[in-house]
């Protein structure tokens, strides 16, 4: 593996994305999950492929190479912004925002997918990940995504703990309420970097997994991000790996790691190894 | 005469919408000295609700001013100056995985502002705050391992840190039980020895009039303010005028209940 690395680009470039994603998604997932927002990164992710898919019609309709990652992005922030628009619309029935972007980013993509003649490789690799797939151009996009997740959340911390505790007390102490816009954003992006190694279907695995594992086993706010962050690139270096060797899909082999920890942090748990006097029962 | 900590000056509100205007508050005028301890009480849909959502600034009066510290509060930015503990912040702590020092250290957002970290002058803040809630062993504990009583003073501690000119309390004690209820005005009662200025929105008359030193009665109108052995006074009848039902106040040991 280590010769492959030296040897291959694409492998490199693979480890490197994988890296940056194993990373930011479940340092942003811990947000997600704390907000009861879980199912958001499911449906930004088939407005993603609906990006995608408008970029492989246009690439096809006007000959020119337009990077998918590109216009997944920009559908992305217009779906994520959507979902917040929505929300305020269905004050008393929030969840019905997912849905409704969700079915959107599938029937667009549907739609530009029959345009552009039907499925290839290359959305193949989209939809389930590849460790063949991540480009230069692609690493140097998701590095930069990489960075300003990091950034918003080092900077912003105190403000997004915040409104992830107690959305209510966020607002008499008059906490900006852009802060909600630009997190619904930063998932998007988070969502698109990580689809090329883990896939489109299973990216909001890599956002949530983690953070569900290491709640089991976490007492304060900081570990939770710090243990999510750990399994998170266990998750994503062993299925690099194992995908590398036994040449499958990176995306399903992450996701299988990722419950395997997933079941290993329940049976700690449930063995009474706990701290600082927390139950199993209360997560 | 020295000037009130806060101040609520000629305040109305109706809610409006197209097919009817519905009218909650009326010409409401409250004055709160320094180490005050108000209780607000009133019957449901009296206008309890509509008062803290203004005095947070969650609506905005339609005539009125409400003053801190002497300083028009709609007109400069006070988000500091009132701690706030709500009746849902029992259910956020449920499941959260939080320590108790990052719930209430997380009291201090507004007032250090954006991108700034916390320092060690803040942490020094938290300890004190832990002392005077006596709730220094629990610093590091998950909030959600505590018990409803615990719960409730590490959301008062939250609303403390920032040192605010007043604490307003909007039913804390619904869904605790007696024992935890007897705890938590015990913290009152130490907090208003420390001069802490506190308002206590309630329903539950027959508790508060034996811990606050002034209670304000609303219903609509602010029918009622004065001090609690005033309060323990009133008559049958203007109780049950204030009410809108027949009413009275009766003593059970220490405590007095409220019959409808």
């Amino acid at each position: 593996m280590i010769q492959a690395l030296m040897d291959y680009e694409f492998i490199r470039y693979s480890f490197i994305s994988g890296i940056i994603a194993g990373f930011i998604a479940p340092l942003i997932g811990t947000f997600i999950v704390i907000r009861r927002l879980s199912l958001i990164a499911d449906a930004l992710s088939h407005v993603t492929l609906g990006g995608i898919a408008f970029g492989v019609y246009l690439s096809s309709v006007f000959a020119v190479t337009i990077n998918p990652l590109i216009t997944g992005i920009i559908f992305s922030i217009l779906g994520a912004l959507g979902i917040e628009r929505l929300r305020n619309v269905y004050k008393h029935y929030q969840e019905l925002a997912i849905p409704i972007i969700m079915s959107l980013g599938i029937a667009v993509g549907i739609v530009f997918l029959s345009l552009a003649n039907g499925f290839n490789q290359d959305l193949f690799g989209y939809l389930f990940g590849s460790i063949s797939a991540v480009s230069f151009n692609d690493l140097i996009l998701i590095s930069v995504i990489g960075i300003i997740v990091v950034a918003f959340i080092f900077l912003l911390y105190k403000e997004l703990f915040m409104v992830s505790f107690d959305e209510e007390y966020a607002n008499v102490m008059k906490i900006n309420k852009w802060i909600y816009i630009a997190f619904i954003i930063v998932v998007a992006l988070v969502i698109s970097a990580s689809m090329r190694i883990v896939g489109i279907l299973l990216v909001s695995a890599l956002m949530t997994l983690p953070v569900a594992s290491a709640m089991r086993i976490t007492s304060s706010f900081r570990q939770l991000m710090t243990v999510s962050v750990i399994f998170g690139e266990i998750s994503v270096i062993t299925g690099l790996i194992l995908s590398f060797y036994l040449n499958i899909s990176p995306g399903g082999t992450i996701v299988l790691i990722s419950i395997l920890i997933l079941l290993g942090t329940i049976l700690f748990n449930q063995l009474g190894v706990n701290r600082n006097g927390r139950r199993a029962q209360e997560v | 005469m020295s000037e009130p900590v806060f101040e609520i000056k000629n305040i109305s509100y109706t809610y409006k919408d197209k097919l009817e205007h519905t009218p909650a508050l009326k010409n409401i005028n409250l004055k709160i000295d320094k180490g005050d301890f108000v209780a607000l009480v009133g019957p449901n849909g009296s206008g309890k609700t509509t008062l803290i959502k203004l005095i947070l600034g969650a609506l905005k009066p339609q005539q009125g001013e409400i003053y801190i510290n002497g300083r028009n509060y709609q007109k400069y930015d006070a988000g500091q100056e009132i701690g706030y503990v709500s009746q849902k912040s029992n259910s956020f702590a449920k499941g959260f995985p939080a320590s108790v020092s990052e719930v209430i250290m997380s009291g201090l957002t507004r007032q250090k502002g954006l991108f700034k970290k916390f320092k060690k002058k803040d942490r020094e803040r938290l300890d004190e705050v832990l002392r005077l809630l006596d709730i220094e062993h629990l610093k590091d504990k998950n909030i959600s391992s505590l018990s409803g009583g615990q719960t409730q003073r590490v959301f008062i501690a939250r609303a403390l840190i920032n040192d605010p000119s007043i604490l307003v309390l909007d039913e804390p004690t619904v869904g605790i039980d007696n024992k935890h209820v007897k705890e938590f005005y015990e913290v009152l009662l130490k907090l208003k020895e420390r001069s802490v200025t506190i308002l206590l929105v309630t329903h539950d008359i027959g508790v508060v009039v034996d811990h606050a030193n002034e209670v304000a009665c609303l219903n609509e109108h602010l029918h009622f303010h004065g001090t609690n052995h005033e309060f323990k006074n009133l008559g049958e009848a203007e109780l049950s005028k204030i009410y809108g039902f027949p009413l009275q106040l009766v003593s059970h040991d220490h405590d007095r209940e409220c019959c409808g």
